[in-house]
């Protein structure tokens, strides 16, 4: 029987309205939903790390708009050849991250570190957040692929931990990458209390020695002998390592500025913008709400604290083998962790709290930026071992 | 003509090292039937000898042009052909070729057959026609539907495999079928608890940055011996550093206050001017303008 032209229009109207985002929404998306506006409010209004809480806030916004997935609309950011998938593919894949790393690279100025090098060992302590996290997550269950995954938030490197659960654990991707960036935003509330904890007034007093100038000279062979020694030791954080200190050599040897500008600049903008959108967006509800988020939130945070605290707890004991002039103020263990330049003023911010006159940025950013050297070996060797 | 020679220098370092990255050593012979009476059966419905290539790298590999023959004296008996989209073997995976002797019937039928109850060598030859990329001589005590294999997929050694056990035949398959990941599953039974990963992952992460610091004390400390005689030498040679005279706050205040008297153009009015000594050594790591951004609220 043929169609009366109202019968054709409620069938049509019928079927977009089974299309629409009202007729397959879920309880779930409307959680995510609020959970992606928490960000964007977090960002916007507290200044939490905005310039990842937004494009993940708003990415999760994306992700959780519900639709047909049925319809085969190549809409959704695991459909293959949407334009979100595609978007998708440097996480995926991997190589979104190298590419901040490249950045990270460009716009770091390891002097500090160059100028005290055994400050890098205060980046391989922060490291034990990492391993501590990895056994917890192993006693509630995960497998060791996966713990190793979600372990490696304690590393405090959004780029990172995306890198490493891109290869041994994709499907908690979403739930690790958010995780870790969510931490990192909030570094400012959760290091202060731990090192408060762990030192004393006097210990928080301690003025560290100006460091010393370094050689234009050093500032070149740094990146390259960082990346053979580093490298060779580890060879599976050749994608991260690699990239950072090329990054980093473009910045220091005085013959590439446009190289490093585009790569400290633009270049690190545009893949921040699409790894911290499809990254959000990769957070389904149907995927993203599970308990294994739960306990990978869980899993982040406490990882966070014992990297925080194996940090500062480093410094005191390595200040006891050291000589009164050259003590190294503990309130700078925590910036092992890699959250730059974050956790390194949250270290001058509390010595400042403490002596006004007591400036420790610069000495911060030494273990800091070795702990982003820190955690990408780290990411290596659980690759090393894991994959 | 130096810089010229620098060039070429540069180009044939790059040449050669192009030629390098795309050898083919990753060709590898991983399992051959010289008797098939019940096994694979060809894209024509026929059951013949067939050898099996595996490429062991991580990467495609491009096998046209390379030799597949049964005959050391003639290493170019069958050039696998050009442009055939097939010949590039994606990573780690493996393809068939039929030694059926009827290379009319395509790329992957050979121009020569293996005979039963012989040895039957079969070598793999580069695009040069000389370079042996991999060869196997196999037994003649090989029965009717029985391959002779490697243990593991491009390496280990060789064996007759016969469907028997975990002998599986496995034409463009693994010779070793996994269902799980070794390593994990020894994590697991092993290291349970995590202080082992903890152990090993902290001392290499340790042992990374150690040599790091080692290393670049050894390079502050070389530097600073360069900075030393450099200045040494500059001061022999009468050149003057700067900044080494009147660095002294007095000199600096006796000097302003005799510009300040000599220059005055100002009114007359009555001050007091207090010169304090204050010893403070400014240091850019503590300066205000590091401050790198605002902190969240």
């Amino acid at each position: 029987m043929e169609q009366t032209f109202g019968e054709f229009l409620v069938s049509n109207l019928t079927e977009f309205w089974h299309f629409t985002g009202f007729y397959n929404a879920t309880f779930p998306h409307f959680v995510m939903l609020a959970v992606g506006l928490f960000f964007i409010w977090l960002a916007i209004k507290k200044n939490f790390e905005p310039m990842l809480l937004v494009p993940i806030g708003f990415g999760i916004l994306i992700g959780n708009i519900p639709f047909n997935t049925e319809a085969g609309l190549e809409i959704g950011i695991y459909e293959q050849g949407s334009v979100l998938n595609i978007l998708y593919n440097g996480v995926s894949a991997g190589w979104y991250p190298p590419l901040i790393f490249l950045g990270i690279g460009a716009m770091t100025d390891f002097s500090a570190l160059i100028a005290n090098p055994k400050l890098m060992l205060i980046g391989a302590a922060a490291q034990f957040g990492i391993f501590g996290a990895y056994m917890v997550a192993l006693a509630i269950g995960f497998a060791p692929d996966q713990a190793g995954a979600i372990a490696i938030i304690g590393g405090a490197d959004g780029p990172t931990a995306i890198f490493l659960s891109s290869k041994l654990a994709p499907n908690l991707m979403g739930a690790i990458a958010v995780s870790a960036y969510s931490y990192m935003a909030l570094v400012p509330v959760i290091q202060p209390p731990i090192m408060r904890l762990f030192t004393t007034k006097n210990e928080r007093l301690i003025k560290m020695k100006p460091a010393r100038a370094v050689s234009q000279n050093e500032k070149i062979i740094f990146p390259i002998v960082g990346l053979l020694l580093t490298c060779f030791v580890v060879p599976t954080g050749l994608p991260l390592l690699g990239m950072l200190f090329f990054g980093n050599l473009l910045r220091e040897c005085g013959v590439t500025t446009r190289l490093a500008k585009t790569a400290s600049n633009a270049l690190t903008d545009i893949v921040t913008i699409l790894l911290g959108m499809t990254v959000g967006a990769s957070t389904q509800a149907t995927t993203f709400l599970t308990k294994d988020t739960i306990f990978i939130f869980f899993l982040g945070f406490m990882a966070f604290i014992i990297a925080s605290a194996s940090g500062v707890l480093f410094v005191k004991f390595f200040n006891l083998f050291l000589r009164k002039d050259q003590k190294i103020n503990p309130l700078i263990g925590n910036a092992g962790v890699s959250a730059v330049p974050m956790s390194a003023r949250i270290s001058n911010n509390l010595g400042l709290e403490y002596d006004p006159s007591n400036y420790l940025l610069m000495h911060a950013m030494g273990p800091n930026v070795a702990g982003v050297i820190g955690s990408a070996v780290a990411a290596g060797v659980l690759l090393g071992f894991l994959a | 003509m130096k810089k010229n020679l620098l060039i070429l220098f540069i180009a044939l370092l790059g040449f050669s090292t192009a030629a390098f990255a795309q050898s083919r050593n990753g060709l590898k012979i991983n399992e051959v039937m010289v008797s098939n009476e019940t096994n694979a059966i060809d894209e024509f419905g026929e059951r013949v000898a067939w050898i099996e290539l595996f490429n062991s790298t991580h990467a495609p590999l491009e096998i046209s042009s390379v030799y597949i023959t049964n005959d050391k004296n003639n290493p170019t008996k069958y050039p696998v052909p050009l442009f055939d989209v097939n010949t590039k073997i994606p990573k780690r995976q493996h393809v068939i070729f039929w030694a059926d002797g009827k290379p009319s019937r395509g790329t992957f039928h050979l121009n020569f057959t293996l005979k039963a109850g012989e040895e039957n060598w079969i070598g793999v030859y580069d695009a040069d026609g000389k370079t042996l990329i991999d060869e196997v001589t196999i037994p003649a005590n090989l029965g009717i539907d029985e391959s002779y294999a490697r243990s593991e997929d491009g390496k280990g050694e060789w064996e007759i495999r016969n469907d028997v056990g975990e002998k599986y035949i496995t034409p463009s398959s693994n010779n070793v079928i996994r269902d799980i990941n070794d390593k994990i599953e020894m994590f697991k039974t092993k290291d349970s608890h995590g202080f082992a990963m903890t152990l090993m992952a902290m001392g290499v992460v340790f042992s990374a940055l150690i040599v790091l610091c080692l290393c670049f004390l050894l390079i502050s400390k070389i530097g600073s011996a360069v900075a030393r005689r450099n200045k040494r030498e500059s001061i022999g040679n009468g050149v003057e550093i700067p900044g080494a005279l009147a660095d002294s706050g007095e000199e600096i205040a006796a000097i302003v206050m005799a510009l300040h008297e000599h220059l005055d153009t100002h009114d007359k009015e009555s001050m007091v001017l207090t010169i304090n000594k204050v010893r403070r050594s400014y240091s850019p790591w503590s300066s205000k303008i590091y401050g790198l951004r605002r902190m969240p609220k």
